[in-house]
């Protein structure tokens, strides 16, 4: 099934609701809770990049019994130095959303450790797309 | 009866079927349907929300009668701290026990006793284990519930330690025991709970085999008996053991500053808990150490079943708590004990947290997906005011219950307005077909007159 949350740039009351209802709807479909939440969590980081840096995005989860695949693109400046971004600790938020306790740098990072694939490309002008994968276990694999 | 026992449940004459509660539960565990509330067994976490909310008094919470006292041929009470609250600032917990001891009980064994047991078990526990950040406490049993209904990923983050109650009538029971020379089974330990989920674990826990506490008395069924009491009373016997943090317990803040760590949220209020346990969800809080979680605005000393305002009460509770400073809970040679104890085991309580699927669309995750499909489809065409009016907490709910064969569409008074509006309309049209073999008399004048111009 695909879910479409539409996520605009510095609507940080909205923040986090494209998280939310993954987390919604992965909790109805008896997918195990521990890749649920690693679901979530990139889903989250990736909605949360967009309201930090970018104008406005899509954030869209596929779903099926075998994967969850989360592809976040938005229309923003862009990522310069894709290598350093990916870098712990690197981050271009500017202060007042640090003092949100935002854009600590573990954005990208974390959503490259928490997915099975990820592949992120980005336009300078124009914006950037995170596509990642995050495999479900099939029930006889689970303790 | 088959499902789980619950505390919490409605008085059917009582609801007028105003849906009010359905949209304060924190686990969309309530319905109107036939103008009556339903409480789905499987997501309540008799966290006492509903009966806070209900206006008609509709819900209350079942707990046992002094008349079990019978069922033992010994009995110990064991007094939430909260219960202390519930009296005056000044009120020593030596008049408050031995009001308990007068009541018909046996003997007394302080709650907040078996607080100062889990403090010390659970720094034991926080110091041995590092590999999960933030730990959360399982002290309160609807927070307890709530992590194993909505948020079954952080079963992990929770501290597998005994409640102070269930430390309680372990040690009440052991000691009591060895002292009297009485097997166990005979002696029953009786919570004095603020609390309708105790009352549910403690039944609940007991099909497992759990026997440290026999059964659960309400604070607001004994209050009188201990207020009428104290004023009668002498000098009390000293039976005061907890120490000021064990009897801190009672109030929000008072877990935390037992456990006395450095890197700490403290949160309470079921709403205010899912919000925090959302962000602990998300990956965030991980530099935290400890949550105090309490389902009740204030802790414990807010539960359904306390009597006085939760405010007032924990005043008192923390002026109580004050004042009792002095020796350490425990000798050091109590300490290595129960140390050791807790090293073995002895205080583990990992077996009574597994999660609970309650909201899961179906056994099977392809016909789970198709079902969500569909509920995704049908929610697009519901009006999303939330309004409630359907029984069903809000739309998506709604759309969620249709699917599931629980509702239908027409339950929405919007949808079902539209749909008496398309049918009106199709009644006027088709009032105003009139059969070629008829003639114009069958016609309003109205009609005939917009036919005349048209034609």
């Amino acid at each position: 099934m695909l879910l479409e949350c539409p996520v605009t740039g510095e609507d940080f009351q909205a923040a986090g609701e494209a998280a939310a209802r993954l987390k919604r709807t992965l909790r109805q479909l008896g997918i195990d809770a521990a890749t649920a939440r690693r679901a979530a969590i990139v889903a989250y980081e990736a909605e949360m990049n967009i309201v930090i840096h970018a104008f406005r995005g899509v954030l869209s989860v596929d779903i099926s019994p075998e994967r969850i695949e989360i592809l976040a693109d938005d229309e923003g400046p862009g990522i310069p130095d894709i290598a350093l971004a990916m870098q712990e600790g690197y981050s271009t938020a500017p202060e007042y959303i640090r003092e949100m306790g935002f854009g600590a740098g573990l954005g990208l990072p974390n959503m490259r450790r928490y997915s099975d694939e990820f592949h992120i490309e980005s336009t300078v002008g124009r914006g950037t797309s995170v596509r990642m994968v995050i495999n479900v276990p099939s029930k006889g694999s689970l303790a | 009866m088959t499902g789980p026992f619950h505390s919490v449940l409605l008085i059917e004459d009582k609801c007028r079927g105003c849906t009010r509660c359905i949209k304060n539960c924190p686990t969309e565990a309530i319905r109107v349907r036939q103008g009556k509330a339903r409480i789905n067994a499987e997501r309540c976490t008799d966290c006492g929300e509903c009966i806070r909310t209900c206006d008609n008094h509709a819900k209350t919470a079942i707990t046992d009668s002094l008349d079990r006292l019978k069922d033992f041929k010994y009995t110990i009470a064991l007094p939430a701290p909260a219960l202390y609250g519930q009296f005056g600032p000044d009120v020593h917990p030596d008049r408050v026990l031995a009001a308990l001891i007068d009541m018909g009980f046996d003997d007394v064994y302080e709650v907040a006793r078996g607080a100062d047991v889990a403090t010390l078990v659970t720094r034991e526990y926080l110091r041995a284990h590092r590999e999960v950040r933030p730990m959360i406490s399982a002290a309160c049993p609807a927070v307890v519930r709530l992590i194993q209904v909505r948020f079954p990923a952080l079963i992990d983050h929770l501290i597998p330690v005994d409640s102070p109650m269930t430390c309680a009538g372990k040690l009440a029971k052991e000691s009591k025991s060895r002292e009297m020379g009485i097997p166990p089974e005979d002696i029953g330990a009786f919570f004095i709970t603020p609390c309708p989920a105790k009352v549910t674990w403690v039944r609940e826990a007991s099909k497992r085999g759990f026997s440290a506490v026999d059964g659960a008395i309400s604070i607001a069924d004994v209050y009188g008996e201990v207020f009428r009491r104290l004023a009668a009373m002498g000098e009390p016997a000293p039976r005061r053991r907890a120490s000021g943090a064990g009897v801190g317990w009672g109030g929000s803040g008072g877990e935390n500053a037992a456990v006395g760590l450095a890197s700490f949220v403290v949160v309470d209020g079921i709403h205010s808990v899912i919000d925090v346990l959302e962000e602990v969800e998300m990956g965030r809080l991980a530099d935290v150490d400890f949550i105090e979680a309490q389902a009740c605005v204030g802790g414990c000393v807010g539960g359904a079943l306390a009597v006085r305002n939760p405010f007032i009460a924990h005043v008192h509770l923390e002026k109580l708590a004050k004042g009792l400073a002095g020796p350490p809970a425990f000798t050091p040679e109590e300490e290595e004990d129960l140390a050791r104890r807790a090293r073995a085991g002895q205080f583990d309580m990992r077996q009574d947290i597994a999660a609970v699927p309650a909201f899961r669309l179906d056994q099977d995750v392809s016909r789970a997906i198709s079902k969500a499909e569909m509920i995704e489809k049908v929610v697009k065409d519901l009006p999303g005011l939330d309004c409630g009016s359907c029984g069903s907490p809000h739309c998506r709910a709604l759309a969620e219950d249709i699917v599931q064969g629980l509702a239908v569409d027409t339950d929405c008074v919007f949808k079902l307005r539209h749909q008496v509006k398309v049918l009106a309309e199709q009644l006027f049209d088709l009032a105003r077909k009139n059969p070629s073999a008829m003639s114009a008399e069958g016609k309003s004048e109205l009609e005939a007159e917009a036919e005349r111009r048209e034609g």
